[in-house]
């Protein structure tokens, strides 16, 4: 299989796009595909300073390798969850990276650690709510970041979501006919109230295979073990079945999400002039619905965000 | 051939010379959630591997909420 651009030996085939592509043409379709995530859905600017979630693993790390490379101003936050094992040793990943690539962009790394901040780590606190780890993890991490890049003036916030990633959200949102929290699937989420960052998924152009290949051709060395808390996951059974599927039919994961994207931008809103009453817009609707939560200031929908009620009961079973 | 397989991390000895597709499809794995990495380049599904070579078949699926 040769590249076809340049038609020397190619290192991989991508049947969506029906080409192959060497090194140094990949590097180059990555490169335009982010690029045209960032310009296309305005993602953010060359002055705008941005701060990547990374966890030590190849899609974050990719990240901050493709936006540093393209000149961006790029931080990274790693929180440690206190996985035994795993957080060791992704954030000795992220750590990695930090010192050997983002140092000569002049980008740092900055770490918080959750058992530090919190008093105890994520199973832990997963145990004293009784809910799922995955679900604990999100809340946590989703809380962290926003707050860090708030609190330390960031104009954006950046994770390394993929087509994958966004696909298979998107499969089990509709499949549970879950339609409120379809307005949040985009890949450019606004800071739509005081307190909330502006969120971005540049990979989303990207499946997974392509940004993993990405990482192993630019020798980024992340974490390939799974979390060992992500076991059995339904998003793994998802992403599983659209691999099936793009299998027999290269496209569909691109065709199911990209196309949920421009019937999302065709949707009418309101004050559009037409006759039937519109939805409103996310950020009408967050501004109608959310306040400061009465323990942290963060925006939230009840009286205390889900991140401090969980932190209070967690503290409440811990001293029984 | 040696084939470095993960999640569990194994591995497995296979005769050659195969094709990327046919050991894939042997070992019930599918090409959209692998990477095949012979020494330490990645090879395409049409390469043609042999019994002296060192391949990791690593999978690329991850994960969480």
């Amino acid at each position: 299989m040769n590249c076809k651009k340049c038609t020397i030996k190619a290192v991989i085939g991508l049947p969506r796009h029906n080409a192959a592509f060497c090194k140094a043409c990949f590097n180059e379709f990555v490169l335009e595909q982010v690029t045209r995530a960032i310009k296309g859905e305005r993602m953010f600017g060359r002055d705008d300073r941005i701060l990547v979630a990374v966890s030590g693993g190849k899609d974050s790390l990719a990240l901050w390798d493709i936006l540093l490379k393209l000149g961006y101003k790029a931080d990274a936050l790693y929180v440690d969850l206190g996985i035994p094992g795993y957080s060791t040793k992704s954030r000795e990943k992220a750590q990695r990276f930090a010192d050997g690539v983002a140092r000569t962009h002049e980008a740092k790394l900055l770490i918080h650690k959750v058992e530090e901040e919190e008093g105890a780590g994520i199973r832990e606190l997963a145990d004293l709510i009784h809910r799922p780890t995955c679900s604990t993890c999100g809340t946590i991490k989703r809380y962290q970041f926003n707050r860090a890049a708030v609190e330390q003036h960031y104009d954006v916030m950046a994770t390394g979501h993929n087509l994958d990633d966004e696909a298979s959200r998107l499969l089990g949102n509709v499949l549970h006919w879950q339609e409120e929290y379809l307005d949040k699937q985009g890949p450019s989420l606004p800071a739509s109230v005081e307190g909330f960052a502006k969120k971005v998924k540049p990979l989303y152009r990207l499946s997974e295979r392509e940004v993993a290949a990405y990482s192993v051709l630019n020798r980024i060395d992340y974490i390939v073990d799974e979390c060992p808390m992500a076991k059995g996951s339904k998003m793994l059974l998802y992403k599983d079945v659209l691999n099936r599927l793009e299998t027999e039919s290269p496209g569909t994961k691109q065709a199911f999400y990209c196309g949920f994207l421009e019937k999302q931008a065709r949707a009418p809103r309101q004050g559009s002039g037409q006759a039937q009453p519109a939805p409103a817009s996310m950020a009408e609707k967050d501004r109608a619905t959310l306040h400061p939560c009465a323990t942290c200031s963060q925006p939230t929908t009840a009286e205390i965000c889900s991140y401090c009620k969980m932190m209070a009961r967690a503290k409440a079973g811990s001293t029984r | 051939m040696k084939v470095h397989l993960s999640h569990p991390e194994r591995q497995v000895e296979v005769r050659g010379p195969k094709r990327v597709k046919d050991l894939l499809r042997d070992l019930n794995l599918i090409m959209e959630a692998h990477l095949v990495i012979r020494g330490d380049d990645l090879v395409t599904e049409d390469e043609l591997l042999k019994d002296e070579d060192q391949v990791e078949i690593r999978p690329v699926i991850s994960g969480g909420s």
